[in-house]
């Protein structure tokens, strides 16, 4: 019997390379340094917000010692989609808003890697909006980073749908007019079932964020304020203790199962609070994909895929 | 109905029996009326009985109800087209009477409900009317009332008796298709089967034998458009899809959907087109060749995406079956009207592989090659069909499937070094190494939209970007000079020469061998390779004095379609043009016959 989607056969093995997944190999190995994940370098303006995220992403992979083919990173279009190319590591720069349909392709076909997809706020929430509900919804097990700067930097101040009312942009001359998107709210109401919101300022937030994503299984959601300092100067200063604001975390005693009281905390006013709004455990559509697979496959037993084949053509003669 | 030379039965008491060797039924009611599941019965009868047999049928694109017709020819020889005209009408309602006997051979017999159909004594005189009250003899025989189901297998009855056809196989036949279903189900079936076959056409008319079938010994397989080339997808070891509900793809992705699974694969249903092939492309990237189709609009929304693949180098299929366009056009009739938007399709210089089956069987064997394609050139690879080889059933020979079927598993075995988009690779062919893959001197690549360099990185450089465009350009120039040079039906020179694409094949296939009975040097060639297009044509086109290419789209701006606007600008020969038509049906051999007459051999003299 073939291996599955969900069920692969293990990676061959060669002499001159040996299996570097079995675990005597990976004991052997030493935890990637950060010299060895770093690839490009970033793109981004100085003192820009995205610059501590990638920091954070690589202490991650050291912390969790993640290997180099063991992660696959993801990005649609943005200053924050650069990502992948910033490390070392397999990755892909996809297209604009549809990080998350090929992040699920990736995740569903492979289940034995770590998939990270990271975006900004009109990747996110605007062209790829209805990808976002519907992740959420399907329950992939994958980790999206938002990098919420509230405007359009890559194209050079255009108002974003996060932009606060009365933001002005290029595009928005006399304020922004359009309510915004609150991503936090819009996670919860899809079903993700990990949300969690940070910010740039605070990396070891950060860092404690994306660990709690790494080990949820499902589609795991953090929203990271982070600053464009060209476009959007001191849009986060409320939540930034440095700039005389508050960095208060999720009270101790909120219910991350609540749904109604993650709600709440998502629709405060910024600054608002930081940590794990809402989290709970539902089957992903991998696992419940991988046990369609399975339930079907049991009364095919014993067959070579042509025989199963065969069996069908056998009832349309 | 061509009648065979065996001549006709001498039996005395019985009604004369007719030996024919093909014959042309069309069913014309309603769509709930289970029109297509009777023509699905003869098509597959015709199958069993090693029978060629090709179908044909109109849907509504109501969500309930409407007319709806379903055409089968059945013969014991090549059947290539699903005929232009039939020999019987089996007409439910009066509006089925009345809009299909111009379908109906004159002298053609007309098999009608006469609980709902009033014959008009003009065409009594034209064509043989049989009346059966068929909705009240399927009360009768098994309950219910006239609007419930069963007068079609009652009619399934009287027209096997009509024909002589194998009863027990048909009862065979019935029962497998109700098995799932309660066992009244089929009982009632088989009831109403057995009233239609016992009733007594035999002293209104004579009936008829079909001669037995030259093709002795081959197992068949019974099968629409759309399921042959789902199934060759999975012998090709496609195992991930995504897709969109869209007519009349939907029929391939719901097939995936429940075949899939027994192959340790899966078929996802997605938010819209544009994640499906996002979807496809991230599990293509993974190392599972997927893939994704759709109809139509769905083509015009994935070509962004699709040309990440190309530029990212990443394999793919995309499934396009074609419907009648622009915008959301016709749903339920053909048209080939998207080949332009399938070879050029997307911005940029977007170079990707177009294939485009000639007939169902050609259905199965193109998927496998596209998926061949896909992963020796790292390219997307689109299938173009169409509503009418979509929707119609025939028989072929059975495919070898433990030599066909094929494995596909991705390789990550650990490299020294790897270059994703390597410019010394013999003819710019390079292949990914999925993520999951080990490289041991720690660069790691990156399947980028952007220009970019041998690793994947952006750059900015002019150079790159031209030596890249030339790579992905040089992989599809390989491809063609691999190509089979296609085969020429009829002789290698002449006068007109017919040139084809996809569904059309069996017409044009008919026209000539029409055309040259009346002694007119016709030939034709049929592509199936349209982007690239195989070398050599432009030494078959310069055989013939005149060529037309035969397309079910408009003329264009210019005045030819869009395969002869591709071969003109390729071969820049003026001599080639277009016969095309855009009424939403296939083409009818007679309307190919009648415009070769009419523009080239009639009018030779103004050339």
């Amino acid at each position: 019997m073939s291996a599955t989607l969900t069920e692969p056969a293990p990676p061959q093995a060669t002499v001159a390379a040996p299996d570097p997944t079995t675990a005597a190999a990976a004991a052997d190995r030493k935890p990637l340094t950060r010299k060895e994940i770093i690839g490009d370098h970033p793109t981004w303006c100085p003192g820009c917000g995205d610059f501590s995220v990638l920091a954070v992403y690589f202490k991650l992979i050291e912390k969790r010692k993640l290997w180099h083919e063991k992660i696959v990173t993801v990005a649609g279009i943005g200053c924050s989609s650069r990502f992948p190319y910033f490390l070392q590591a397999h990755g892909a720069h996809f297209i604009h808003g549809r990080a998350l349909p090929f992040a699920t392709g990736l995740s569903l076909a492979r289940p034995d890697l770590h998939v990270f997809a990271f975006g900004g706020d009109g990747d996110a929430f605007s062209i790829g909006g209805n990808h976002f509900t519907h992740t959420a919804r399907k329950n992939l097990n994958l980790t999206y980073v938002v990098m919420d700067n509230q405007v359009y930097g890559l194209t050079k101040k255009q108002t974003s749908p996060t932009s606060p009312l009365g933001f002005k942009s290029k595009t928005d001359l006399w304020g922004a007019v359009d309510y915004p998107i609150n991503p936090m709210k819009q996670a919860i109401m899809a079903g993700a079932t990990f949300v969690a919101r940070t910010s740039h300022t605070n990396p070891a937030h950060v860092l404690q964020m994306m660990e709690a994503a790494l080990d949820h299984e499902g589609f795991s959601f953090i929203e990271c304020l982070s600053e464009c300092v060209e476009f959007y100067q001191g849009a986060f200063d409320a939540s930034n203790p440095r700039k005389g604001g508050a960095f208060n975390l999720v009270p101790a005693e909120h219910d991350v199962t609540d749904e109604m009281a993650a709600y709440r905390l998502a629709g405060e006013p910024l600054p608002g609070h930081f940590g794990i709004f809402y989290q709970v455990k539902r089957p992903t559509k991998n696992a419940l994909e991988a046990k369609i697979i399975k339930d079907v496959r049991e009364k095919f037993k014993g067959l070579e895929d042509w025989q199963i084949l065969q069996k069908t053509f056998d009832r349309m003669n | 109905m061509s009648t065979a030379t065996v001549g006709v039965s001498e039996a005395a008491a019985a009604p004369p029996v007719e030996a024919v060797k093909e014959a042309v039924i069309r069913i014309a009611g309603n769509s709930q009326d289970g029109i297509q599941a009777i023509g699905g019965f003869l098509a597959r009868l015709a199958g069993r009985s090693e029978q060629d047999v090709m179908t044909y049928m109109t849907i509504p694109s109501t969500i309930s109800g409407g007319p709806s017709i379903f055409q089968v020819r059945i013969g014991s020889g090549e059947v290539h087209s699903s005929g232009d005209e039939a020999d019987v009408l089996l007409a439910f309602y009066q509006h089925s009477y009345e809009e299909h006997i111009v379908h109906l051979k004159k002298g053609g017999i007309v098999l009608y409900d006469a609980d709902h159909v009033e014959p008009k004594p003009d065409w009594e005189l034209e064509y043989r009317h049989v009346g059966v009250p068929i909705s009240g003899l399927t009360v009768e025989a098994i309950g219910g009332t006239t609007r419930d189901k069963g007068k079609n297998v009652y009619a399934l009855g009287l027209i096997a008796k009509m024909f002589d056809l194998d009863a027990a196989k048909l009862r065979n036949l019935i029962g497998e298709r109700f098995s799932g279903k309660d066992t009244s189900v089929a009982a009632n079936a088989l009831n109403a089967f057995e009233a239609g076959y016992s009733y007594s056409v035999g002293h209104l008319l004579n009936t008829f034998r079909f001669v037995d079938s030259q093709r002795r010994g081959i197992k068949q397989v019974v099968m629409n458009g759309n399921e042959a080339l789902a199934y060759g997808l999975i012998a090709a070891g496609v195992r991930f899809g995504a897709g969109y509900p869209i007519t009349p793809w939907t029929d391939i992705m719901e097939l995936l959907r429940r075949e899939l699974p027994k192959y340790g694969g899966m078929f996802v249903q997605c938010e819209d087109e544009i994640a499906s092939i996002a979807m496809a492309l991230g599990a293509s990237y993974a190392g599972h060749l997927a893939v994704t189709g759709t109809s139509g609009p769905g083509l015009s929304l994935k070509t962004e995406a699709l040309g990440w693949g190309v530029m990212a180098e990443v394999p793919l299929v995309l499934v396009n079956v074609q419907r009648g366009g622009p915008s959301t056009g016709l749903p339920t009739n053909v048209e080939q009207s998207d080949l332009n938007i399938a070879c050029f399709g997307s911005h940029g210089d977007c170079p990707r592989v177009v294939l485009a089956p000639a007939n169902v069987e050609d259905c199965f064997y193109t998927a496998i090659e596209a998926v061949n394609q896909a992963r020796q050139y790292s390219v997307p690879v689109i299938i173009l069909t169409d509503q009418a080889i979509a929707t119609r059933i025939e028989a072929f020979e059975q495919p070898k499937l433990e030599q066909i079927c094929q494995q596909l598993t991705p390789d990550f075995t650990p490299v020294a070094t790897f270059k994703p988009y390597d410019l010394s690779a013999p003819n710019g062919i390079a292949h990914h190494r999925p993520p999951g893959t080990r490289i041991l001197d720690g660069r790691y690549p990156i399947a980028s939209g952007l220009e970019h360099d041998e690793y994947g990185h952006p750059t900015a450089s002019a150079k790159l970007h031209t030596l890249m465009s030339a790579k992905r350009r040089k992989k599809l120039q390989a491809l063609a000079a691999q190509l089979p040079p296609p085969k020429l039906y009829g002789p290698p020179q002449g006068k007109l020469l017919l040139v084809g694409w996809g569904s059309t094949h069996g017409p044009i296939c008919e026209a000539v061998d029409r055309a040259r009975a009346m002694g007119e040097s016709v030939s034709a060639l049929h592509l199936k390779h349209l982007h690239p297009l195989p070398n050599g044509l432009e030494q078959l086109f310069s055989a013939f004095t005149h060529t037309r290419v035969v397309e079910m789209n408009d003329e264009g701006v210019y005045g030819y379609g869009q395969l002869a606007g591709i071969l003109r600008a390729r071969y820049c020969n003026p001599k080639i043009l277009g016969i095309n038509k855009t009424d939403g049906l296939t083409f009818k051999v007679r309307e190919i016959v009648q415009r070769v007459n009419a523009e080239v051999v009639d009018g030779m003299q103004k050339y």
